[in-house]
């Protein structure tokens, strides 16, 4: 009796399956919706990271308030990948088969970027502005469906390399970073960029993990090296140790700080202002604690956006304007294409971007890409901290491009 | 000479966070037999509710006087409310209890504090003491001092007080403790309170070095392990002593073994927990359990 | 539990594990094989820490040995990811048994403490050894075809192999923990010096047992290599090794089938608190833990034999009264 009840039920449950998981014409796609897909670490040890998620959210819900987007509303799907490959697998599996998103938007993490990298080109799914600096998104020959978005990490340290070698010509270099993808990638832009010269430039390099209570040891290690440049390629926490533990040693080389942690209001001022002066960083967004930018349109609509959208959010955390330019992106290329919103014509519209300026970015950056160029954002321009603000110097420098 | 000196004394700025970790780990376990693996999230709870009140304006002793108080009622609580109901259970369930614990104390407190870094007050100068070529931190050695004030109180207190040795009496041998008239029960909560109590501290010690953020602890909880393994569980002295120690051998051999470097720092002060237990598992000053047939 | 019953029940449990590929998509056949393979770990822990006694916190260790073994394997070597599964699990044998060697100068804390230490010291040994390893950039590997041209698609394949491989794997535990090794292993847990006395080798049943755990675990560790299709350090950081504290506590200390009611929990009860609570899962996660414990001390088989032992006693009980008891 038990026996015919449960096959009945699983005949039954086999029927319901199938029934259920025909996929649909055009994925994610319905008469008044678009599905977009995201993965970020709400929980972990990145979960720092998260507010962008929430920022990004907010933007499509004041999207969709003013209409959404030729008639359809954005439906942003996001879960929690806690910064592991494999959960990150899971999770864009389930967003892609199960959600049937239309397309992946600013999955954040190198490691798990790289765990979904070839499923999600194999799926044919627009894997769109992801959310990390490493330079092996920008391959549309091998990858033709994922697309980069920030200026990368190695073009950033060749900038670094090029001033040093014009203005520094007897520089000893002594560089600190974090002990992987990210670190190793600001690394090998600089060494890249001084060419022969890193032999004998480089004297002494020194690696930390995110697990470390302090650096103090290798900032001391540094300084009696005898360098007279600082490559400082460290997160927010660490940077701010750096700075001041420089400082309170005496230790006063030219200081090249990675753009990762150049926020005034959550590195500079806790590091101390006056310790902060004389920093380099090279910058592409507008800094949103530098009181240089307090009249300016852009930088005041964001803050309108987040005080009505996103009220959690804090406003001197430079994640929610990163947040909220790549957002604008997405939407852009949702607007471009018109009322095809298949997967094919999502990744034609992204690669399809010219001249797009948006306010929160540098004046003079525009976004560029192309079936040949999948890195959007490829302009920065280095920046002075005078002790109250960035103040920005040199010309919008072009990304090097390898040859 | 002078790169040695300096890298002792940054050594031993890093060793006193340790072993303020590591002193609470060892009181909770010396009270309760109980390894609290959610030690460090409670120790930072009470630290982000340090944060709220130095945020409302009140003035930091203030603070940090009400903070040490609710440490101390909520690890009562906690151990009264969430302990209780599985003390007789097997070991590894009151372990998955603790885990617990420490998920919702994690989750909870990036939820009503976000998980972005916040900095968190000094009452020490932040001017750095020079003495010929070596710079100390005036903070490093506060922390340092308080560390010691706290680790001689608690000594005080279970050397010379009633409710200290009724504690114990009940750590020892609960059963005949019950038989004396002492509230075993009672006596675990007040252990658990007391080490709730000790981990705040280290935490407000703590925040301003490596800021303030619901991961805080996770770091430090390891080398606080290898601090109580050397200096032994049974030792709370042992803990901060094994704290400072762990703290100078790691800058000591990150700076002059080049093949290790900064890139196994972790794994020096984990090879170190090893050998110890194989050596002399009960730490270099705890006392060697053993076992009657 | 009488014999029969069990059997039974696994027949039933094998049936409906079968069938599930006919009505389960591509995605839920992924999630079931990361069952599998999880229940396969959590069977080694489990030979180790509620049969013989001895608390691993860091079987992620020798799941990341497995892994990385199968991954180096595959992307140096061209090794078919079938002869990697074998090979993964001997180095775990032989590795397990060698920690296992020191470990039998601990007990109890001091043992966890240093396993602790193991799982810690994993993520940064990799990346260290870079040239193997690919650092923290990891290594990507191919998702496998199925073999002999089979009319499955990938997923139901592996879904299939990480079956196989698990009940192979089952049958050879209850085996192994059901006659003389078993006793001895579990004497050596309640009392070692009695069974010392009674002339079991308690230090090379000690070590053994450690080896076999951590093949168990690093089998599953390549396996989850093959599904995954990528290692990196990242993957294998200590909340792996309590995770898998946590799935075998709730599945049932020293039982067979506790594995797989753990590794149930522990794959899908974080993906259900991230649906129940997008601001602060983990909390509900442990939420979900505390009460489990509360509400199930032994673990989900620990209490369903103290429930049954209770009810068969109860139904004993009445026919033996009247016929002894003096009045």
């Amino acid at each position: 009796m038990v026996k015919r009840g449960f096959l009945l039920t699983l005949v039954l449950a086999v029927a319901l399956a199938a029934a259920s998981s025909a996929p649909a014409q055009t994925p994610g796609v319905t008469a008044n919706e678009i599905k977009i897909g995201n993965t970020n670490p709400y929980s972990g040890p990145a979960s720092a990271y998260g507010t962008i998620g929430k920022a990004i959210a907010a933007y499509f819900k004041k999207v969709n308030d003013e209409g959404g987007v030729n008639g359809h509303k954005i439906n942003f799907i996001t879960y929690d990948d806690a910064y592991s490959p494999p959960k990150a697998v899971e999770m864009v599996r389930k967003l892609v088969e199960q959600d049937q998103v239309a397309a992946l938007f600013q999955t954040l993490g190198t490691p798990t970027n790289t765990a979904i990298h070839k499923y999600v080109n194999q799926q044919k799914v627009p894997h769109l502005f992801v959310a990390t600096g490493a330079t092996k998104w920008n391959d549309p020959k091998s990858f033709p469906w994922t697309m980069g978005w920030q200026p990368n990490y190695q073009t950033e340290g060749r900038t670094y390399a090029a001033y040093i070698l014009k203005n520094i010509p007897d520089a000893k270099i002594g560089i600190l970073y974090q002990n992987d993808d990210y670190g190793k990638d600001y690394r090998k832009g600089l060494l890249d960029g001084l060419g022969e010269a890193a032999k004998k430039m480089v004297v002494l390099e020194q690696t930390y993990e995110v697990t470390d209570p302090t650096i103090d040891s290798q900032i001391v290690n540094l300084k009696n090296s005898g360098a007279n440049v600082f490559f400082n390629v460290t997160i927010p926490k660490f940077a701010v140790q750096a700075i001041k533990k420089a400082h309170d040693i005496g230790w006063k080389p030219t200081h090249f700080l990675n753009n990762v942690s150049s926020s005034l209001a959550t590195v500079l001022k806790p590091a101390g202002l006056d310790a902060s002066k004389g920093l380099i960083t090279s910058l592409y967004m507008k800094e949103v604690t530098d009181p240089q930018w307090k009249n300016d349109k852009g930088f005041q609509d964001w803050v309108a956006f987040m005080k009505k959208y996103y009220p959690d959010g804090a406003l001197d955390d430079q994640s929610n304007a990163f947040g909220y330019t790549a957002a604008q992106a997405m939407t852009q290329v949702l607007k471009q294409c018109g009322t095809d919103f298949s997967r094919e014509n999502i990744l034609k519209q992204a690669e399809n971007l010219k001249n797009v300026e948006f306010p929160m970015l540098l004046p003079g950056i525009k976004v560029n890409t192309s079936p040949t160029d999948h890195a959007p954002i490829e302009q920065e321009q280095l920046a002075k901290f005078d002790g109250e603000r960035w103040v920005l110097f040199g010309d919008l420098l072009e990304a090097v491009k390898k040859q | 000479m002078d790169t040695l000196i300096q890298q002792v004394v940054s050594g031993l700025a890093t060793g006193g966070i340790y072993g303020s970790l590591a002193l609470a780990l060892v009181m909770i376990y010396q009270a309760t037999e109980v390894v609290n693996y959610a030690q460090g999230q409670m120790a930072v709870f009470s630290t982000y509710l340090a944060w709220s009140m130095l945020n409302a304006g009140l003035p930091y002793w203030v603070a940090f006087a009400a903070t040490l108080a609710i440490a101390f009622v909520g690890g009562l609580l906690l151990e009264r409310i969430l302990i209780r109901p599985v003390e007789n259970a097997p070991v590894l369930t009151i372990v998955i209890v603790c885990i617990g614990l420490l998920v919702i104390l994690n989750s909870v407190s990036g939820w009503i504090y976000s998980y972005i870094q916040k900095p968190f007050p000094s009452p020490f100068s932040s001017r750095p003491i020079q003495v010929g070529n070596i710079y100390f931190g005036a903070h490093d050695l506060g922390a340092l001092g308080v560390t010691l004030v706290l680790l001689a109180a608690l000594y005080a207190f279970f050397r010379f007080t009633t409710l200290g040795l009724a504690m114990r009496a009940a750590a020892q041998n609960p059963v005949s403790s019950r038989l004396c008239g002492i509230r075993v029960g009672w006596m675990l909560a007040v252990g658990w309170g007391l080490a709730a109590m000790v981990g705040a501290v280290g935490g407000m010690m703590v925040a301003p070095v490596v800021f303030l953020d619901p991961n805080m602890m996770s770091g430090i909880l390891i080398y606080a392990f290898a601090s109580a393994t050397l200096g032994g569980f049974t030792s709370p002295g042992g803990a901060v002593l094994g704290g400072l120690i762990v703290g100078v051998i790691e800058n000591l051999v990150g700076t002059y073994v080049s093949f290790i470097g900064t890139e196994l720092k972790l794994t020096v002060a984990l090879a170190l927990i090893l050998i110890v237990l194989l050596v002399r598992p009960s730490g270099l000053f705890g006392r060697a359990t053993v076992h009657r047939v | 539990m009488p014999r029969t019953w069990t059997w039974g029940l696994a027949a039933i449990a094998l049936v409906i594990a079968l069938v599930l590929p006919l009505s389960l998509s591509n995605f839920h056949l992924f999630q079931f094989s990361q069952v599998y393979i999880y229940a396969i770990a959590l069977l080694g822990l489990n030979i180790l820490t509620g049969y013989n006694g001895q608390i691993s916190l860091g079987h992620g260790a020798f799941y990341a040995i497995g892994a990385y073994t199968t991954a180096i394997m595959i992307d140096q070597w061209s090794v078919p990811y079938g002869w990697t599964i074998p090979v993964a699990g001997v180095l775990c044998l032989v590795v397990g048994f060698l920690f296992g060697i020191p470990a039998l100068r601990l007990e109890g804390l001091y043992l966890a403490l240093a396993t602790f230490a193991l799982a810690l010291a994993v993520p940064q040994i990799l990346k260290y050894f870079e040239h193997w390893t690919g650092g923290s950039q990891g290594i990507v590997l191919g998702k496998p075809n199925p073999p002999w041209g089979l009319p499955i698609n990938p997923d139901q394949w592996l879904y299939f192999l990480t079956l196989g491989i698990l009940v192979v794997l089952l049958v050879l535990a209850a085996n192994l923990l059901r006659g003389r090794t078993g006793r001895a292993v579990v004497a050596i847990r309640d009392n070692a010096i009695a069974a010392q006395s009674m002339g079991v080798n308690t230090a090379l049943y000690k070590s053994l047992t450690f080896g076999v755990s951590a093949a168990y675990t690093g089998v599953a560790g390549a396996l989850s290599a093959v599904t995954v299709a990528y290692v990196a350090p990242d993957s294998f950081d200590v909340f792996l090794s309590i995770t898998f504290l946590v799935g075998i506590v709730i599945g049932g200390l020293a039982s067979i089938s506790g594995a797989i009611f753990g590794a149930l929990f522990i794959q899908f009860v974080p993906n259900l608190a991230q649906d129940i609570s997008k601001a602060a899962p983990w909390a509900i996660y442990g939420v979900f833990l505390i009460v489990f414990m509360y509400a199930m001390p032994r673990g989900i088989v620990g209490t369903v034999r103290l429930a049954l032992a209770r009810r068969l006693r109860r139904r004993a009980e009445p026919a033996a009264a009247p016929a002894g008891s003096p009045r």
